[in-house]
């Protein structure tokens, strides 16, 4: 430290009692004022440490309402020739320049729902398990790396895994039970969205379930229940919020899932019959069609079909915090 | 430090407004893609930059890459699609686009100024089909095959079919059509021989690089169509020439104009463009006059500026361009028959040698 440094902070820190600076030595001074200026340090690194984390917030913000903004002003031709009928509309001619999504809305809630039911049991059995029954040890420590490995695994490898394994399985038991034999469908891409959502559901939901005060649980065991009466009346009522949580996580995973479902799905434009004819979701629509459309009025509809799927997926967030927050009032 | 401390705030803020408007420019530049300004930077570096077609890459990785072991000139070819390689020659951010389709009225507008469009190579689209009982190439009419894709002609022993194949035990399984889901060159080339050869066609589907199927299940790429194809006994879809005969797969005779039923090959590409070809180049291979011309075939074009003088281009990086392309359809067509695309035939090479001759720089031809 420099002198002329020190004298300005001298002449600063007029605060300093006086009796400091009088009666104590020369080293405690020095110490003193060391000191303080460390106090001013930690004070302004707090400030900056604060305005970083209200810019970066801020930063998150405008992202997701520039979004918004883009999606809107891009899509604006196709409103304007369309109108509401897009949303109803039930052909998707690029030739003809007929643009109707509903076969795709229809297709994305489809999937997604059924993935969702189906991923349930499962993520929630895998929740209890390592939540409740085997907090600790290899075994439990396995199950769980295991679990969030299917949500690292790249999702193009699902489609390639449902194409070559999973397509043919899904055939050979649709020609068993007299359906048209095509494999690929709103089913199959169903049963791959639900092992692909399945950890989402199953980390958080375990980590609700080990948060559940152990004086509640040995309560409940002290008055004679079993375990499967502690799970059901106190860790359920008690994580249900979580447990909701969770399950809205996947399913905002589910349905934005592009890659693995295109390649299972069928692609096709008809509107699906039943659940295992082939359908078509908004996500797979624009990656499928985006790079070769050509003509301004068909990137408009495009555009107009990621608007969609955003505020499908806005809407279904919204009404899952209203429950989620319902449950935790009670 | 607490000068320090100081900066990296300023640093932050500055970068946060950084975003902020890079945002607010981004929503601002509508329609157009916004993509205008890059211009400056991509046409400053050496290296000649191209974007378009997917079909074309293998091809053109081929070429360019021996382009450079005797010229020493870098090319950067973007394989995007044709759309997207159309869409980045308007924004001027390429020197040259390359499509499987002539750019269509819309897109011709949209442009600042004339383009030209360069036969550089042919396909084809092959019908596969899986039907394991039959060892004999299956024979299609035209007819048959619009129906088939109309969703008229549901089963493999439908008597339109086995007239056809006289002598052939065609099995009653069901037909299961395969289709492209992504937009692409393929679905163009077939779509437009189907809208030539049937009328119902044309007027209830129509032709594009994305239609409205009546039929069928989607697959993405040509490798989606395949997998259909292999995976689903009774099955047909349309897939490219090259791909399909580096698969091994099995692939139906075409009966053409002439009423020969023609396999696809490079040759028989090669000889549906020994027809005359407009001056432009902008015609369809698809159901040509050529006797053994297989009926569904087309031209890959590259796309560039008629007038090669705009934003600040170089006379020196015109003249590359077009030397290139100049090599692209002469000497560069021997590295075609290896990877299975179709050699420009020598009327078509004609055709594209008066087309580079009419490009200018600054009103002045480039190629004597």
């Amino acid at each position: 430290m420099d002198a002329p440094v020190e004298k300005d902070m001298m002449t600063r820190s007029s605060e300093i009692p006086m009796r400091v600076i009088n009666s104590a030595k020369a080293s405690e001074v020095v110490n003193t004022i060391k000191r303080i200026k460390r106090s001013y340090r930690q004070i302004r690194t707090e400030n900056v440490f604060k305005k970083t984390l209200v810019i970066i917030g801020l930063v998150m913000v405008i992202l997701v309402f520039g979004i918004l903004l883009t999606l809107v002003v891009e899509s604006l031709p196709s409103i304007k020739a369309l109108g509401l009928k897009y949303l109803w509309g039930k052909t998707w001619d690029p030739v003809q320049d007929v643009y109707g999504a509903f076969p795709f809305l229809l297709g994305t809630l489809l999937t997604s729902f059924l993935a969702l039911i189906i991923s349930i049991p499962f993520s929630f059995a895998v929740a209890v398990f390592l939540g409740e029954y085997y907090p600790k040890g290899w075994l439990s420590d396995f199950l769980k790396n295991t679990v969030e490995l299917i949500a690292a695994v790249p999702s193009v490898i699902y489609g390639f895994w449902g194409l070559a394994v999973l397509v043919p399985i899904v055939r050979s038991f649709e020609s068993k039970i007299g359906v048209e034999p095509v494999g690929v469908g709103i089913f199959s891409s169903s049963l791959i969205l639900a092992v692909m959502i399945i950890p989402y559901a199953a980390s958080l939901g375990r980590s609700m379930i080990q948060m559940v005060p152990s004086q509640l649980k040995e309560g409940a065991y002290s008055l004679g229940a079993t375990r499967w009466e502690v799970i059901r009346s106190v860790i359920f009522p008690y994580t249900k919020s979580g447990l909701f949580a969770g399950v809205l996580l996947s399913l905002g995973r589910a349905l934005g899932e592009t890659m693995a479902v295109t390649m299972v799905i069928g692609n096709t434009s008809i509107i699906p019959k039943s659940i295992f004819a082939p359908g078509n979701t908004m996500a797979s629509v624009i990656a499928n069609q985006f790079t070769e459309a050509d003509k301004p009025i068909y990137v408009s509809a495009l555009i107009e079909l990621g608007l969609v799927l955003f505020l499908v997926t806005v809407i279904i967030n919204v009404i899952g915090k209203k429950i989620i927050s319902r449950f935790t009032n009670e | 430090m607490k000068r320090n401390f100081f900066k990296s705030q300023h640093l932050l803020l500055a970068s946060a407004l950084l975003v902020a408007f890079s945002f607010a420019s981004c929503s601002g530049g509508s329609g157009s893609g916004g993509g205008t300004d890059s211009t400056s930077s991509s046409s400053s570096s050496d290296a000649l930059i191209g974007a378009g077609s997917t079909f074309d890459n293998p091809l053109f990785s081929k070429m360019f890459s021996e382009y450079n072991k005797i010229n020493g000139l870098k090319v950067n070819y973007q394989s995007v699609g044709s759309g997207a390689g159309i869409s980045q020659l308007t924004n001027k951010t390429v020197d040259f686009g390359a499509s499987d389709a002539p750019m269509n009225g819309k897109q011709d507008s949209a442009l600042a100024a004339p383009a030209l469009h360069i036969p550089v190579t042919a396909g084809a689209v092959v019908l596969s089909y899986n039907l394991p009982e039959i060892k004999d190439t299956l024979l299609i009419t035209p007819s048959v095959l619009a129906d088939i894709f109309l969703g008229k002609i549901t089963k493999w022993d439908d008597p339109k079919i086995a007239a056809i194949n006289k002598g052939v035990k065609l099995p009653p399984t069901g037909i299961v059509i395969a289709h492209r889901s992504d937009g692409s060159g393929t679905t163009n080339i077939f779509t437009t021989y189907l809208s030539k050869v049937s009328e119902e066609w044309s007027s209830k589907v129509g032709k594009g690089s994305a239609v409205n199927w009546p039929v069928g299940l989607g697959g993405k790429g040509n490798e989606g169509v395949a997998g259909s194809v292999k995976q689903t006994p009774g099955a047909i879809g349309y897939i490219e020439l090259a791909y399909a005969i580096q698969n091994n797969m099995a692939f139906a005779k075409i009966q053409n104009k002439s009423g020969n039923f023609i396999t696809p090959s490079i040759a028989s590409v090669t000889a549906a463009a020994n027809i005359t070809i407009p001056a432009d180049s902008k015609i369809s291979l698809t159901n040509t006059d050529a006797p053994d011309g297989y009926p569904i075939s087309g031209f890959s074009w590259v796309l560039i500026y008629k007038e090669q003088k705009y934003n600040d281009r170089s006379a020196d990086r015109a003249t590359k361009l077009l030397k290139l392309i100049s090599w692209v359809i002469h000497d560069g067509q021997q590295f075609s028959s290896a990877l299975n695309y179709a050699p420009l035939s020598p009327n078509v090479v004609s055709v594209g040698d008066a087309i580079l001759k009419s490009a200018t720089f600054d009103g002045k031809p480039i190629l004597q």
